[in-house]
């Protein structure tokens, strides 16, 4: 029997009670109560870490609970494994799709299930999938393999693959964070949709402004406690939200200097690149950056960014078209010569490409250094030298570590980035590129990155920014530059917000200003 | 030189390696790598050729060759998937154990040639009357390579086009997914590495009762394992690409040979048959061959997406972020 709250009427579908979940040194979930309605998209709130995710994975039988009772149509459950969930009705979509690339969306959407017992009649179950992508407005080719779909088809695939399996509780992990501003709004039209049609939708996210335009409720998580349980969406605001989320009032500016931009740094013209897959990611971008500037560079992710940043670098191969640092030609140039020149990577990958795992600080913080003297000393490395050196950095960029010795994997993400922001900051660098430099780390860590960032901006350095934080950009940035499918397709010098996500979906400057005066 | 000999041939000794490599693809597409493909080989000559003198019957020799070898695959599954220690360490250790159980066991084995049964070959009545295509395909071959003929397309078959093969593949390409929808990753990868086994005790045994009928130590496979290793990653891990390699991998071998027997070549003195130790660059050349290949092979591949399956060689850990 469904469980009804007498003094509302509401039914709810799924209400969790005092749920305690533990991950060695952190209380993840601490006493946590959640409830959902039938038919309504509850988001739940909450910074990187306050705990969203682990609340959703015990519900959705990933995780078990160290303490509390869930119940499921009032029925109480214990979930051993995402299958047994997902028999009571309850679907997860991860942050990380659960895809099969090589496979058809019909194979994806069929893994696991009994039925059919041995043969495929692919055909018969292409069709049964095609109805309901159309119940639901779920575009997708059901005979299409999985690498060839969009991040947004993707998404469509994971939540088809629950509502075949009858889900009527839907769980979405920052399912906005992959996608382009047009897909998000199909996106919310899509759950809408399925609220109407009776299903229950819970939706995490730590951006405010979606939690306000999809939700009818929200439950707000801070550091593994419930702030906020449950309140109406339309009875509160965003500035209360904020404070909820985060524990105290939100400053949403930062201080920045006027510094007046001088020489032209990096300069780039017409640049052409191709993809891992071969592909073309660049197609004749041009762009500029002046000492003392932060330029922005904007756009969802996968337009080329990475691409970009990699090829300013000398890691990808320039196919036309020209880079020039400091009156200098740097197209594909080694790049050791990139150091030499002063270019400075702050790469997206902070564990694979920014860092080498098992190395230590030190020798971790010498590498763009190690064969210039004091530390290197022709064919030796001075590891006296080093070692001091590598103390002073610890020192001065605050690098919280219990010795110099210790492998950089065993950092957090926070101090990992400070080891490669001490190493890039202290060669000195004159183009500093810094890919989603604030990805992933808390508040407090941010703005350490962020005023390092300024700092560097404030001694001369020519900074492209490139984020898919918008916010992070509009504050930080003098100019931005909004990339679309490996082009520029204008610059905003103003911020203004609207502008830039017309471009982010692939509308020139010069259509907008059309439009504009039209 | 006959040349329909020659591919007659290719197609009796490609089938050893057919089994081999098939095997071998089902346990690589579930994402076990197993390099103990030639020590599970030699437990399957071994135990078949052992077991069919001792009761007279090859075919109860090839059951029981299929198991040892079976048997014997699982010794790398459980390092593999329960231990999730480096595969490719473990694969060459089974070979080591494998090779050395076979040796010792066979002790004895190579007096008895003539008092072991065969399995038998037969000619296909119609189709070996087929011009050409019947002389090689079809003409007084063993039984195992009829049954190779069936095989293949089944195995594709299942792969492809069952709910078992598509889950094998999801297992192989990536565990994670497949354990979120209920699928047992680790029941399933051990599994597919003992029918590696049972298909490679198999294709031993095809050796020992059939295609060169005999115990001759290590030399009765004479590395036709390492070849079938290689040849999964020619074949893309595909059972029909597993044939066309095995089957001309087989004619070349015997090609090699027909090249150092004569004593004229092409009306000129045959180098390879006065100078038996340039022999030795020949028997390179398939091995050549079969690089060269793999390079063309694995770019098509990339290309089409198809390949390498991604978790080929990972363990799963569960829970573990990123697989």
């Amino acid at each position: 029997m469904d469980q009804v709250n007498s003094t509302n009427g509401y039914k709810n579908v799924v209400s969790m009670r005092g749920i305690i979940k533990r991950f060695p040194g952190v209380l993840a979930n601490d006493q946590v109560d959640f409830d959902l309605r039938q038919g309504e998209v509850h988001a739940l709130l909450g910074e990187n870490g306050a705990g969203k995710s682990t609340l959703m994975n015990v519900l959705a039988g990933l995780y078990r609970a160290e303490g509390g009772t869930t119940m499921v149509h009032g029925q109480v459950v214990n979930f051993g494994s995402p299958r047994e969930a997902i028999e009571a009705g309850i679907g997860m979509v991860h942050q990380h799709f659960m895809l099969v690339p090589s496979q058809s969306v019909t194979e994806n959407v069929l893994l696991g299930l009994d039925e059919p017992r041995f043969r495929m009649n692919l055909s018969r179950y292409n069709r049964k999938i095609e109805e309901i992508a159309q119940q639901y407005g779920l575009h997708v080719d059901p005979a299409a393999r999985i690498w060839q779909l969009t991040v947004g088809e993707q998404q469509r695939v994971e939540i088809l693959k629950m509502l075949y399996r009858g889900a009527d509780v839907l769980i979405m992990d920052e399912p906005t964070a992959v996608l382009a501003p047009s897909e998000i709004e199909e996106l919310f039209k899509t759950l809408r949709s399925m609220t109407v049609q009776g299903k229950s939708i819970v939706f995490i996210s730590h951006k405010l402004h979606e939690v306000m335009d999809i939700s009818d409720r929200v439950t707000v998580l801070q550091k593994g406690k419930v702030t906020s349980a449950g309140i109406e969406t339309k009875d509160i605001t965003r500035a209360d939200l904020a404070r909820l989320m985060v524990g105290r009032d939100v400053v949403f500016r930062v201080e920045k200097k006027a510094v007046d931009a001088g020489d032209v740094v990096l300069s780039v013209e017409d640049l052409k690149a191709d993809n891992d897959k071969g592909l073309p990611a660049l197609n004749g971008v041009s762009l500029e950056v002046r000492q003392g500037e932060i330029v922005g560079l904007a756009g969802v992710a996968g337009n080329g960014q990475s691409e970009l940043a990699e090829t300013l670098a000398g890691l990808r191969l320039a196919l036309e078209g020209r880079i020039t640092v400091n009156s200098q030609d740097a197209t594909n140039k080694p790049v050791k010569l990139g150091i030499r020149q002063g270019i400075s990577l702050i790469p997206a990958d902070r564990t694979q490409v920014g860092t080498a795992p098992n190395l230590s600080v030190t020798d971790n913080v010498i590498m763009k250094n190690y064969d210039q003297e004091p530390i290197g000393q022709g064919w030796i490395v001075n590891s006296l030298e080093a070692i001091k050196y590598a103390s002073e950095l610890k020192e001065a960029y605050d690098i919280i570590v219990p010795n110099i010795d210790t492998s950089v994997r065993l950092l957090s993400g926070g101090n990992l980035q400070k080891v490669i922001l001490a190493r890039e900051i202290s060669s000195e660098p004159r183009l500093m590129i810094a890919v989603q430099p604030t990805r992933g780390l808390d508040v407090g860590a941010i703005e350490g990155v962020q005023k390092l960032l300024l700092a560097q901006r404030e001694a001369g350095a020519a900074i492209l920014l490139i984020s898919e934080e918008l916010e992070e950009l509009l504050s930080l940035s003098d100019r931005i530059y909004v990339i679309y499918e490996g082009e520029i397709m204008g610059e905003v010098v103003d911020g203004d917000i609207d502008k830039i996500g017309q471009m982010m979906t692939g509308t020139r400057l010069e259509q907008i200003e059309a439009q504009g005066v039209a | 030189m006959d040349l329909l000999i020659i591919l007659a041939s290719g197609v009796a000794t490609g089938t050893v390696l057919l089994y081999a490599t098939v095997g071998e693809a089902f346990a690589e597409r579930s994402g076990i790598m197993n390099l103990g493909v030639e020590g599970m080989m030699l437990i399957g000559a071994m135990s078949a050729y052992k077991v069919t003198a001792a009761t007279q019957n090859p075919w109860l020799g090839l059951l029981v060759a299929m198991f040892a070898a079976g048997a014997i695959s699982q010794v790398h599954a459980f390092i593999a998937i329960t231990l999730q220690a480096d595969q490719v360490i473990s694969g060459l250790a089974l070979n080591f154990l494998a090779t050395g159980i076979s040796l010792v066991l066979g002790e004895g084995l190579t007096s008895l040639r003539d008092v072991v049964p065969q399995l038998p070959n037969f000619t296909v009545p119609v189709l070996s009357q087929i011009p050409i295509l019947g002389k090689v395909f079809f003409d007084n071959h063993s039984i195992m390579v009829y049954i190779g003929f069936i095989f293949v397309p089944l195995a594709w078959y299942y792969i492809n086009r069952t709910r078992p093969g598509m889950h094998l593949r999801a297992v192989g390409e990536y565990p994670a997914a497949a354990d979120t929808l209920g699928i047992r990753v680790y029941v399933l990868r051990y599994y597919y590495v003992f029918v590696g086994g049972i298909l490679a005790g198999l294709a031993g045994a095809t050796i020992s009762l059939s295609i060169s009928p005999g115990w001759f130590g290590a030399l009765t496979t004479a590395g036709q394992g390492w070849i079938a290793v290689g040849l999964v990653i020619f074949a893309q891990w595909d059972p029909f690409r597993a044939a066309f390699g095995a089957y001309t991998f087989g004619a070349l071998r015997r090609l090699v040979l027909d090249i150092q027997g004569p004593s004229t070549l092409l009306g000129l003195a045959n180098p390879f048959f006065y100078n038996p130790h340039y022999a030795f660059f020949l028997k390179m050349l398939p091995f050549a061959f079969t690089v060269v290949v793999l390079v063309i092979g694995s770019r098509e591949a990339n290309r089409k997406r198809i390949g390498t399956p991604a978790a080929l060689g990972l363990p799963y850990i569960r829970g573990q972020r990123g697989l």
